[in-house]
């Protein structure tokens, strides 16, 4: 029952770094219809500006916020520079594009901030809380891990649903064409979308760092998750993407407590293959579009 | 083949007309070999109805694919209160003061009615890059005035009742009025009007044609149909394009007399019998 205990909470607060992750793809993937491959190798990047910073003697907090500012503008810039030109193109383009900035950004890394394995801080403690005898695997830093995705996603609802610029955004996201006859200017909207997706993978990147080993390719079986964690939710959904984040967080944690830790990514994949040809649309998906 | 240049000279000394409003001067379009558009001109004057008729694949749509910015012209100016827009981009067009509905009306699936006209309300709603960057939120009087002005144009158009509602859960005659009200919102001094009348029964066109011609009280108009009924009763001046050229132009009582148009318009309808929608 312990075990169970720990493992579920464990599996949640991993679910909640692959759901701002998964959240991070499905905000791209609406606005551009590409998905980002480089976004793990962008949080890996943000990450290490933080830790930079805070090997410098700042606060955790103040390479925090720079992390999520680094997002923020990598990015636009990306966007801007790299992915506008081959936008409305053939899709594999991007697709290719993204996935050589994957490898790019690894190696700028590399190069930069070197290979070698690195332990990034916590900001809060990592020993469990204790519930009666028991010490249970939920961590201070577990519930700020939960919790700052928790506020991001609320913000995010907040961005879309209540500002004029999330209007707009969704309006980009849904008809391109239509949204410029009525002043849009649908290219600002799809800079603000990488760049809000950007900051949402750069704390998917910071939290899966806290308390861990970071090097250049730390971030790559985040990619694997999230991404399962966003075709499980359908892709288009931000709410599915979370769900689904949840989901692969408490099934590969099961399968780490249950079965052996070496397994994980096999399980990631078996389930991925398993959405794909049962639910292609995702689990949430209403209606099964299918072409006779 | 009848030069447009006679119909032209008839059209333009017909009445002393006021300085046009939005003009085409010498429009053409060439898709690979095909010209779509030959040596067009077209002129919306203010507080009027301009219709464009013709047989389908005469150039309607591409003309005003032309009059939006999606299409640019091989040869030939555009003109918005006489002035000659150099490079028409489509995002400018509802800060110039000009909306457009479309035959397949493009409206936002996953937006509610009351959103999707907001979007076309925001024009005059311009927050910077930098506050949208960081979310600032709208202020409460620009909110309750982008608001009001969706609630104004839904309640014109008679979809305020379907505020909440997904577009997609709707009748198409009900998506029809609430692409229209999208249009109406951003307040435009002319409306280009794509086909309003296809896909809807013969008592609604008829209440298209009324609420047409209730908007010249604001705005110029410029609508393309099949429905001769509804071009003969709402249009002030129309003109007629058959394969790419004007064969035709003036009031309706001149154009519907005018020999090339019957020839090449009502006669090929009348060739084509049922094939014809």
């Amino acid at each position: 029952m312990q075990q169970f205990l720990n493992v579920t909470l464990g599996g949640l607060s991993q679910g909640a770094i692959y759901a701002a992750f998964a959240l991070a793809l499905v905000l791209i993937w609406r606005a551009t219809r590409i998905i980002n491959f480089a976004q793990g190798s962008m949080a890996m990047f943000s990450t290490y500006i933080a830790l930079v910073l805070i090997e410098s003697g700042q606060s955790y907090w103040a390479g925090f916020a720079a992390a999520l500012l680094a997002g923020l503008v990598l990015g636009a810039l990306i966007e801007r520079v790299v992915i506008r030109p081959v936008e409305g193109g053939p899709e594999l383009n991007a697709v290719i594009v993204t996935l050589g900035l994957f490898v790019a950004i690894q190696a700028l890394a590399a190069i930069l901030f070197g290979a070698s394995f690195e332990s990034f801080p916590a900001p809060f403690g990592l020993s469990g809380f204790s519930v009666g005898e028991f010490t249970v695997a939920f961590t201070p830093f577990s519930a700020f891990v939960i919790g700052s995705v928790v506020v991001v996603m609320l913000a995010l609802v907040a961005l879309f649903r209540f500002t004029d610029i999330g209007l707009r955004m969704r309006a980009s996201a849904f008809n391109q064409e239509v949204a410029r006859l009525l002043g849009v200017r649908v290219g600002n909207m799809l800079t603000l979308g990488w760049a809000f997706a950007a900051v949402v993978g750069s704390l998917a990147g910071l939290l899966i760092a806290g308390g861990n080993l970071v090097h250049p390719a730390y971030m790559d079986p985040v990619i694997v998750y999230g991404f399962v964690a966003a075709v499980l939710g359908g892709l288009e959904s931000p709410a599915g993407a979370v769900v689904g984040g949840l989901l692969i967080g408490l099934a590969l944690s099961y399968v780490s407590g249950y079965l052996g830790s070496e397994l994980v990514t096999l399980a990631a994949l078996g389930i991925l293959v398993a959405v794909l040809l049962v639910r292609p649309h995702g689990l949430f998906s209403r209606t099964t579009a299918r072409r006779v | 083949m009848t030069s447009p240049g006679v119909s032209e000279t008839r059209y333009l000394g017909t009445r002393t007309d006021p300085a046009p409003l939005f003009a085409a001067t010498g429009v053409t379009v060439r898709f690979g070999g095909l010209t779509a558009l030959d040596d067009v001109s077209l002129a919306a004057l203010p507080r009027e109805v301009h219709g464009v008729i013709g047989p389908n694949g005469a150039g309607k749509t591409t003309l005003f694919n032309v009059c939006c910015g999606f299409v640019r012209p091989d040869a030939g100016t555009l003109s918005w209160r006489g002035r000659e827009i150099g490079d028409l981009r489509p995002h400018r067009l509802a800060g110039m003061g000009i909306a457009r509905t479309l035959q397949g009306l493009g409206l936002f699936r996953g937006l509610t009615v009351v959103e999707n006209v907001m979007v076309g309300a925001d024009r005059f709603h311009r927050s910077g890059f930098l506050s949208g960057l960081f979310a600032l939120p709208r202020s409460t009087a620009d909110e309750r005035r982008l608001r009001e002005r969706a609630w104004h144009a839904m309640s014109e158009a008679g979809v305020a009742g379907y505020a909440a509602a997904y577009p997609g859960s709707l009748p198409y005659p009900v998506q029809k009025r609430v692409a229209l009200a999208r249009a109406l919102a951003t307040e435009p001094d002319l409306l280009l009007l794509d086909e309003p009348a296809s896909g809807l029964g013969h008592d609604e066109i008829e209440e298209l044609g009324a609420f047409v011609r209730g908007l010249t009280e604001r705005m110029a108009v410029i609508l393309v149909d099949h429905h001769m009924d509804l071009v003969m009763s709402a249009c002030d001046r129309i003109t007629v394009l058959d394969f790419g050229r004007v064969v035709a132009a003036g009031s309706p009582g001149e154009v519907r007399d005018d020999p090339a148009v019957i020839d090449a318009y009502l006669g090929e309808a009348a060739d084509r019998g049922g094939e014809h929608d």
